[in-house]
């Protein structure tokens, strides 16, 4: 495939019934109003020469190189910041203008290098283009005079250069940089001829607030800012469109490359996700895929203790397959299981779970949704109906008040917060529910309403005390509730939630939220034409995650804001297919599309498909299985892609687990840490190698391509089919675009999807059916999946977890911007340079009361396990509460989280840990580590 | 320290279970009980509990009694 090269129409597009009708070059074109000029002939086919101007960016003016001419006005306006008029003539070429723009790319070269031939940009440069566009032939003013070609170049950001002496200031990164990101990092310093881009205070990239998401880079139309990629290897040559393996929001990325070697990923504007827009991870951080850690060839070994074999894909595979075959012939046909992947395609982890329904003859599958989203599936079916978040991200453009909780989406999200943080700066009031201070609550331009800094596992008290005001002040949408809810159920709840004990001043006792700033929350998020809800793992990582799932779920019904654009409830997807995964039928109760096994109608559908019965009860979830194998029931386990002795809670009786299996299966890019158990570890291919598709938290289905060959010989899916059919179990596909097709024959929701229709539509969001052709965008409009809305009570039961003398703080964790889950990926990237360990961020007050200052090594204890860590003093912690982050397995950070979780789903609580923390006098490097934490020993 | 595992493991999980419905009627909890342990556990994990039940059964809450009776 040849370099794609995605058209720009110069400003952005204008949305609007109303159409205008212009004529440019005598030709017609009708466009919505407000649409530029310039926009106008581009869509007429017309390129007006432009330098200061892209579609990504709102109209600047400044570079004057797309002046027009227009029929009964004088002068010669920029193209790019006039709106069309009804009947407007307009003429692009005439010799005036011609004249005009000679001169002024005349004057940029003038002070602009004439190292062409040796720019990294050579070929793939605007200012080369218009000076090509234009005829330029000559600079009449010689290049001796004063100018900015000694500007000194700036290489302190890993992965891009700033070369001032090739900047012509034309703000399109400082725009991009504002507009698209809402970091306001960079700023154009000086006047006239001293204008000069620079970075924060004028300091290199690396000590400025720059979050290194690329948009300035995308933007820069010299190579002013240059991927070193692109200056070290050369300008790509081809390019293969394909999704990026890190978040949920599931951005789409043109992988540009030089033969096999990918040189860069450039966001694509036509993706549905991120419209263009990229993050510091997706945009630079893939060199993880091709590095020398990577483990290729098969393995396998008798013991754990032994050391690893390099064997053949097909001995590996023999091996696996003759001792899950001995095992279950010894200890039946349930000591046997596997974990599903949300790394993985839909397709691979549909191969998974047949591969263990089907081949093992169990339901022993689950997936690493376990331990971050599967609350959101159980309460999101119970309340709508459906495991899926409500809305497409572009609905945050019409929401009035945005109410975020538990999440930190500038971090762990950041494309989509960069597109919340334009509707926020546009006028949207956001309320923040989290114990720390995250960005979001105040940063350039952005400020929260209400910042709701609640105790840690106090989620429920504090959405039903919100309800609570809804329901007693006559908040209530109660022609919603009628047209769209069970009746019975919500006069049930309505009772419930009216209680005394649901109020503000009740829970604000133990929630620490003031009374009176939750009823002005509550009466702000009432009160919008559109509210919207967005969350994360702060909600669903506690043990009354399923019950604080409902809990929106009824606020979002109580006040009507399901169901139209510029509401919902959202699940912010932690991996980027987690919502594929759980799609696919990785839960033991469930099969693909969300069907319990018990379901003997859907279960027939796949009986007769695959010739096999599936068994009506539920198989075991990770943490039973964790215990099954303790009590040596439970004996050999397959393990797709993730990490389970790093990011599993209490890692202690996870490795204790992992120990005590007769057969470790492990399919991963990396030997990790869970590697370390494993009789047979098969190399797993990187998303640059699978041939697929990933579901983001909007339901969009995005095609994942391959950009080259698998480095394994193999993809996943093969062999999942490889080590069935070993099993005595034959399975088979001619390709990942088969098994799509399958789901689609077996799954209701996903019968319209297939790569064909992919490819036609770019993306598809399900449910993708006869009654939606096209997929649906947002769901529940005119009514729920499961018919009327339920309404469900949601008292507040408090975690067995509590603080005491011993353990008086709570330990929260989370995710920082340039690492990612456990770190396997990034900590194999230059993203080290802002994060190369885990660190403990406490309140100056218990850190005074401790004796612990900024940089100190402490002790971090709970009552399963000790680590240590070095402390960073932080005004963003409530006193009381302390946060780390779980991306280094030196950290420890689950060596001290406990085996608590959520009720329903057994979903960890990482979110709170009572620990306490102390000041390690030994200086870290005669710490003896092996006591302190076992994981910094090795 | 490793976690509670087996049975302990399991008695713990039906107590929270229970704890989360209490507010129905005994009935209802009871009902409830009995069905998310259909739907979510696997059926080693039901029987285990009930032959610790049916040996003792020392510290399973009443309502959680009620539920796993319910699926006999």
């Amino acid at each position: 495939m040849s370099l794609l090269k995605e058209p720009d129409y110069g400003t952005p597009a204008r949305v609007g019934d109303a159409v205008v009708g212009v004529e440019v070059d005598g030709q017609h074109v009708a466009v919505p109003a407000g649409t530029s000029v310039l926009r106008a002939a581009a869509l007429a086919g017309i390129d007006i020469p432009k330098l200061c101007a892209t579609d990504s960016l709102e109209a600047f003016g400044s570079c004057r190189l797309c002046l027009v001419e227009i029929d009964g006005r004088k002068g010669t306006p920029a193209s790019c910041t006039t709106p069309v008029e009804p009947g407007m003539r307009v003429s692009t070429q005439t010799a005036r203008l011609e004249k005009l723009r000679r001169s002024v790319m005349e004057l940029y070269i003038s002070d602009h290098p004439l190292d062409c031939l040796t720019c990294p940009a050579n070929g793939d440069c605007e200012l080369q283009d218009m000076a090509g566009v234009v005829g330029l032939r000559e600079v009449r003013y010689g290049y001796s005079g004063e100018n900015h070609l000694d500007a000194v170049k700036d290489e302190s950001n890993p992965y891009f250069t700033f070369d001032p002496a090739k900047c012509i200031a034309c703000s399109r990164c400082v725009r991009a940089c504002d507009e698209v990101q809402g970091t306001f990092a960079l700023t154009i310093a000086g006047r006239g001829f001293d204008s000069k881009v620079a970075a924060s205070a004028d300091v290199p990239f690396m000590q400025s607030e720059c979050v290194s998401c690329g948009a300035c880079v995308q933007a820069c139309p010299t190579s002013t800012l240059q991927e070193k990629t692109v200056i070290d290897l050369g300008v790509p040559v081809r390019s293969v469109l394909t999704t990026c393996a890190y978040c949920g929001v599931g951005c789409s990325f043109r992988a540009e490359l030089r033969g096999d070697e990918v040189v860069r990923m450039v966001p694509a504007k036509s993706g549905g996700a991120n419209e263009g827009h990229s993050c510091v991870k997706g945009r630079f951080a893939w060199g993880y895929a091709t590095h020398r850690d990577r483990q290729l060839s098969p393995m396998i070994r008798e013991s754990i203790t032994d050391p690893w074999q390099e064997v053949s894909w097909d001995e590996a595979i023999t091996y696996a397959a003759d001792r899950f075959t001995q095992i279950q012939a010894e200890h039946g046909v349930h000591a046997i299981g596997g974990i599903t992947s949300s790394r993985c395609t839909n397709e691979e982890v549909f191969a998974v779970q047949k591969m263990i329904r089907a081949g093992f003859g169990n339901n022993n599958v689950d997936t690493c949704a376990r331990v971050c989203h599967s609350p959101t599936g159980y309460g999101l079916k119970q309340t709508f109906g459906t495991s899926a978040g409500t809305q497409d991200f572009a609905s945050v453009d019409s929401a009035d008040v945005i109410v975020v909780i538990g999440a930190n989406p500038t971090d762990a999200h950041p494309v989509f917060a960069a597109r919340m943080k334009q509707r926020l700066r546009a006028g949207a009031q956001l309320v923040v529910i989290d114990p720390r201070r995250i960005d979001l609550v105040r940063s350039p331009h952005v400020q929260a309403t209400h910042h709701l800094q609640l105790q840690p596992g106090t989620n429920v008290a504090v959405v039903n005390a919100l309800a609570h005001v809804v329901v007693t002040e006559s908040l209530l949408d109660r022609s919603y509730v009628q047209q769209r809810c069970d009746l019975v159920e919500f006069a049930r709840w309505e009772e419930f939630i009216a209680r005394q004990e649901n109020s503000p001043e009740s829970t604000e006792l133990f929630t620490g939220v003031p009374a009176e700033e939750l009823r002005a929350a509550a009466r702000l998020y009432a009160g919008a034409a559109n509210a919207a809800i967005y969350y994360g793992l702060g909600v669903t990582e506690h043990s009354q995650g399923s019950t604080m799932v409902m809990g929106m779920a009824n606020l979002a019904m109580a006040t009507g804001n399901i169901g139209r654009n510029g509401v919902g409830v959202n699940p912010l997807r932690g991996q980027n297919n987690v919502q594929g995964s759980c799609d696919m039928g990785s839960f033991p109760h469930e099969l693909p599309g969300y069907r319990h096994v018990s379901d003997d109608t859907a279960r027939h559908v796949f009986e007769q498909l695959w010739g096999k019965t599936i068994e009506a009860e539920p198989g075991l979830r990770i943490p039973n299985m964790f215990d099954a194998a303790l009590s040596g029931t439970y004996r050999g386990m397959f393990v797709q892609g993730e990490d389970i002795a790093q990011s599993d809670p209490n890692v202690t009786h996870v490795k204790a687990a992992l120990a005590a299996l007769d057969l470790l299966v492990v399919q991963d890019l990396f030997l990790n840490e869970t590697a370390a158990f494993a009789h047979v570890f098969l190399p797993g291919t990187s998303f640059l190698e699978k041939d697929g598709t990933f579901t983001n938290a909007e339901r969009r289905i995005n095609r994942v391509r391959p950009v080259m060959a698998a480095k394994t010989g193999k993809q996943e899916w093969q062999v999942a089919c490889e080590l069935a059919t070993a099993m005595g179990y034959p399975m088979s596909y001619d390709s990942a675009a088969q098994i799509m097709d399958e789901i689609a024959a077996t799954t209701p929701t996903f019968a319209g999807v297939s790569f064909a229709r992919l490819d036609e539509l770019g993306s598809i969001q399900w449910p993708c059916n006869d009654d939606a052709p096209d997929g649906t965008a947002i769901m529940h409009v005119g009514g729920f999946v499961r018919g009327l809305g339920r309404f469900v009570q949601t008292p507040f039961v408090p975690t067995d977890e509590r603080t005491s003398r011993q353990f008086p703080l709570i330990l929260t964790t989370g995710r920082i911007l340039s690492q990612y889950n456990v770190g396997a990926q990034t900590r194999r990237t230059e993203n080290l340079r802002w994060h190369d360990e885990d660190v403990l961020e406490i309140h100056p007050h218990d850190a005074e009361d401790r004796g612990i200052t900024d940089g100190a090594l402490v002790s971090v204890a709970s009552r399963v396990g000790e680590t240590a860590l070095h402390a960073r003093i932080s005004e963003r912690m409530p006193q009381g509460v302390v946060y780390t982050t779980f991306h280094f397995p030196a950290s420890g950070a689950n060596i001290v989280t406990t085996d608590f979780s959520d009720w329903a789903t057994n979903c960890p609580e990482y979110k709170v840990t009572a620990v306490q923390i102390g000041l390690l006098t030994t200086a870290p490097d005669t710490v003896d580590f092996a006591q302190v934490a076992p994981g910094l020993a090795t | 320290m490793s976690g509670p595992s087996g049975t302990d493991a399991l008695v713990r999980m039906v107590n929270q279970i229970a704890r989360n419905v209490s507010h129905e009627s005994d009935d209802e909890a009871a009902r409830q009980i009995a069905s998310h342990l259909s739907a979510f556990w696997a059926p080693s994990m039901r029987a285990q509990l009930i032959a610790f039940v049916d040996a003792g059964g020392a510290g399973v809450d009443d309502l959680a009694l009620a539920g796993l009776g319910r699926l006999r």
